[in-house]
């Protein structure tokens, strides 16, 4: 299925928000030819944010929010009609700092809806700035003398308010972020994916990340909350100098999603 | 007194009867009020009850004051003809609020109140009663309630065969038996009856407050989702609303904030669903980026705003018209939006209909300006309309060829197709976009789509001639003129009857679009015009000038977070009518 819009692709030539597009048109492409996706019944929102423009790429039902907005958008979205299936891409910036309001209740209240993070760890339409995975020392142009603040773990984060589906992926990796955003659309409930995606122009990470992401053994328990956070702190700070960062599905539990409840 | 004596027609001593009811909070002050005027209203009498609480849960003074009479009565009177005190405070707060005559009613006084009210303080024994018959303590204000009914001359098997409906669902027998006692305990004392009062009223009427009536107007018009997080003078919509959604078939949601209350709002109309929001003015304030989503990406949206005094968190339980010029230039960017004003229950139920059908027609947002007064008071009044058509908005038939959900059409309405149907793509954008719902910034597609947008201006404009954008009342001939909006409609509709001499009564209904011909007409020729608002600086005044070039210099403005008291207002509209 051609998934593709006329707009002119305004990514950074290299940038790996083309990983992440590839790997969502290819993974829609699959639901639909395996029957499990009508193509009319597809929603992708996006918030503000390099991530933002992927909405314009898709030709499909799409809702371009505000900055920090999008989780809100598409619980409203998924509980108008459950029917739909209802896909979010947000960004570090965008869901992290402005929006983690949401970020905490969509997964609490376990919104059947499936959230993509384009973790870059920097505000890149912005032209360089911190945010809140940028690690310590980082220096952009509202930093120059080196970030002070700690970054969170968003997968920690997200395991602690009750999200029943979390995963990471990279973004240079296609075909496994196809297969994550599979898995995580087939889940019932919030589903969290946080894909690191290095910025090639204010952060370029990939480097860094080249040799230090691993898959974590597909056999690992799912359901053990514990084990997950264990899993997901094993990564420390990315930008540590040893840390290692797991990749995968590290937690997946079936909960009464909140439209099944809302409906009962 | 609060008031010297106006120029007066009629005392309102004479045919205006106010009952005050006083206590803690938790003493059920308010609800006694409330089921004081039920019965009234029951009995066919007109009646307006104000609640005066401050923003805790326990202990404060909370106060309600029901006025009443045979003919309609647009807002209580702060003149008090029975004073009933639940604690000792309330004696010391309200005594000078009492007319001459008023009874005061208390489970007991101390020397120096006997000797200040004289014949007129009844030792009303309610603690005593309810201990009595084993009923807890906060139905002792029925008591009071059958002390009332005997001062109006009902008969003890009327007033019981009313309190019968009042008290359904309400520990009826405790009730029943208490206002016996108290009716009875009156009796035995001989005490003098009030001149009687004849209800004029024939139909049937309810009593209602602006909240409910607002939220029963967004049920008429096809209500399916109701979002809204918790604040005062909002939350009574929330709670009817969330109360009566099974049987309104709707679903209400209370999300995290105000910011995910809008934003769901508009997934929800996105997804073709009819939603509304509601807040106060604090809470309207986060949601001002999302208002401008709603323009934007033309998605409808009805909003109720309920006004408190502010700024910030002002006093969360006091009202204000101090927020019309803010909700007018709400939202950042130009585009169009509706502005509604409803002055008591039976506009807000209008409203709240208009707002839901307006916003669908021309996928826009949708504002109903609402005030503590308004949302919180209750009213007589007439029944709503059985039916309300429910205007669903221009939809497209079938899936057009190469759809786009902005396609530019001569009155800037595009077809919409909702997610979800075989064969249509549809993109919503806080970009600006093109036809098909894709960024854009060019400079002419920049302009193109804008100027679609305000083509929506122009038809909403065309709406005007079919509705009731403004008002009048009192003498429609008068040179002398006085404007208002909002609430205020019911002190200056009251305050009307004790006016020196007939004038006319301009109430202004629709802010945006502002109908600036009818209201220059209204207004040409004038000799006097007074406008009439609770806030500081005259927003509707300024508002007026901006849309008509008619400057007005006689203000009578209050800003303590009160609303105007009838008579206390007539006695400043007639300085300036000498």
């Amino acid at each position: 299925m051609d998934l593709a819009t006329k707009a002119k692709i305004t990514w950074c030539p290299g940038c790996p928000n083309g990983g992440i597009l590839v790997a969502f048109r290819e993974a829609v492409t699959d639901l639909v030819n395996d029957g499990k996706l009508k193509p009319e019944n597809l929603v992708a929102a996006a918030g503000i944010g390099c991530h933002g423009k992927i909405t314009d790429y898709l030709n499909t039902n799409t809702f371009t929010s505000l900055h920090g907005r999008v989780i809100a958008n598409m619980e409203g979205i998924k509980m108008a009609n459950p029917l739909l299936m209802v896909v979010g891409f947000s960004g570090d910036g965008d869901s992290y700092s402005e929006g983690v309001g949401h970020l905490v209740h969509a997964a609490r209240r376990n919104s059947d809806i499936n959230l993509f993070v384009h973790d870059n760890q920097v505000f890149a339409l912005t032209t360089g700035q911190a945010t809140p995975t940028t690690p310590v020392g980082f220096k952009g142009k509202s930093t120059p003398y080196g970030s002070i603040e700690s970054p969170f773990n968003p997968l920690l984060f997200m395991l602690s308010s009750g999200a029943t589906f979390v995963a990471r992926t990279y973004a240079l990796d296609i075909a496994k972020t196809k297969e994550i955003m599979k898995a995580a659309i087939a889940h019932k409930g919030f589903s969290f994916v946080d894909i690191i995606q290095p910025c090639i122009t204010f952060y370029d990470t990939r480097e860094y990340f080249k040799d230090r992401v691993y898959w974590i053994d597909e056999n690992e328990p799912k359901n053990d909350l514990a084990h997950a956070m264990e899993a997901v702190r094993a990564s420390g700070a990315p930008g540590g100098a040893d840390a290692k960062v797991p990749l995968g599905i590290f937690y997946r539990v079936e909960q009464p999603s909140f439209e099944e409840q809302l409906y009962k | 007194m609060l008031f010297g004596s106006p120029t007066k027609k009629a005392s309102p001593h004479e045919n205006i009867f106010t009952v005050g009811i006083g206590g803690a909070a938790g003493d059920g002050a308010r609800e006694a009020g409330a089921s004081l005027a039920e019965l009234l209203n029951d009995f066919s009498f007109e009646a307006f009850v104000s609640f005066d609480y401050p923003s805790l849960i326990r202990g404060g003074h909370n106060f309600s004051r029901v006025s009443f009479s045979g003919e309609k009565i647009h807002s209580d009177h702060s003149a008090l003809d029975v004073l009933v005190a639940l604690n000792e405070e309330t004696l010391t707060i309200h005594r000078n609020e009492l007319h001459k005559d008023a009874v005061v009613l208390a489970d007991s006084f101390e020397k120096e109140d006997l000797e200040r009210f004289g014949a007129n303080a009844v030792v009303l024994p309610m603690k005593e009663f309810a201990q009595k018959i084993g009923a807890p303590p906060i139905t002792r204000t029925s008591a009071a309630l059958g002390a009332a009914c005997y001062l109006l001359g009902f008969s003890l098997d009327n007033m019981k065969a009313v309190l019968n409906d009042v008290f359904k669902n309400k520990s009826l027998d405790a009730n029943l038996k208490l206002a016996e006692m108290g009716y009875e305990h009156l009796e035995k004392l001989q005490f003098r009856h009030w001149k009687k009062l004849t209800p004029q009223r024939k139909e049937e009427a309810e009593l209602t407050d602006g909240n409910t009536a607002f939220a029963k107007g967004l049920v008429a018009a096809g209500l399916d989702f109701y979002f809204a997080y918790p604040m005062t003078p909002s939350s009574s919509i929330l709670h009817f609303l969330a109360k009566q959604q099974k049987e309104y078939k709707i679903k209400v949601v209370q999300p995290e904030s105000e910011l995910a209350v809008i934003n769901m709002a508009l997934g929800a109309a996105y997804a073709g669903k009819r939603a509304a929001v509601g807040t106060a003015t604090g809470g309207f304030a986060l949601m001002q980026e999302a208002f401008a989503l709603s323009g934007m990406a033309e998605l409808p949206l009805a909003i109720a705003v309920s006004q408190r005094y502010a700024p910030a968190t002002g006093t969360p339980t006091y009202t204000s018209q101090g927020d019309l010029q803010f909700v007018l230039h709400s939202g950042h960017g130009e585009f169009p939006r509706i502005v509604l004003a409803p002055g008591d229950p039976k506009e807000a139920f209008a409203c709240g209909a208009e707002a839901l059908n307006f916003a669908w027609k021309y996928q826009t947002p949708v504002i109903v300006l609402l005030d503590r007064q308004l949302s919180e008071s209750l009213e007589t009044s007439a029944a709503n309309p059985a039916k309300i058509a429910v205007e669903r908005g221009k939809i497209a038939e079938g899936v057009p060829e190469n759809y786009g959900r902005y396609k530019i059409t001569p009155d800037g309405i595009s077809p919409m197709i909702f997610p979800g149907t075989p064969g249509a793509v549809v993109k919503v954008d806080s970009y600006e976009h093109d036809e098909n719902g894709i960024a854009i910034d060019e400079a002419e597609k920049v302009k193109a789509m804008g100027d679609k947008r305000f083509a929506k201006a122009g038809s909403i404009a065309k709406e005007m001639g079919a509705h009731n954008t403004i008002k009048v009342y009192g003498d429609k001939s008068s040179r002398d003129v006085i404007v208002f909006w909002g609430s205020t409609k019911g002190a200056v509709l009251e305050a009307a009857k004790y006016l020196a001499k007939p004038v006319k009564l301009l109430q202004i209904v629709w802010m945006e679009p502002f109908d600036a011909e009818r209201v220059a007409a209204e207004l040409g020729g004038a000799k006097t015009i007074i406008d009439v608002e609770t806030n500081r600086t005259a927003q509707l005044a300024a508002l007026i000038r901006e849309k008509t070039g008619v400057r007005i210099d006689k203000k009578i403005l209050q800003y303590n977070a009160r609303p105007f008291d009838p008579l206390e207002l007539a006695e400043k509209i007639n300085n300036y009518l000498k």
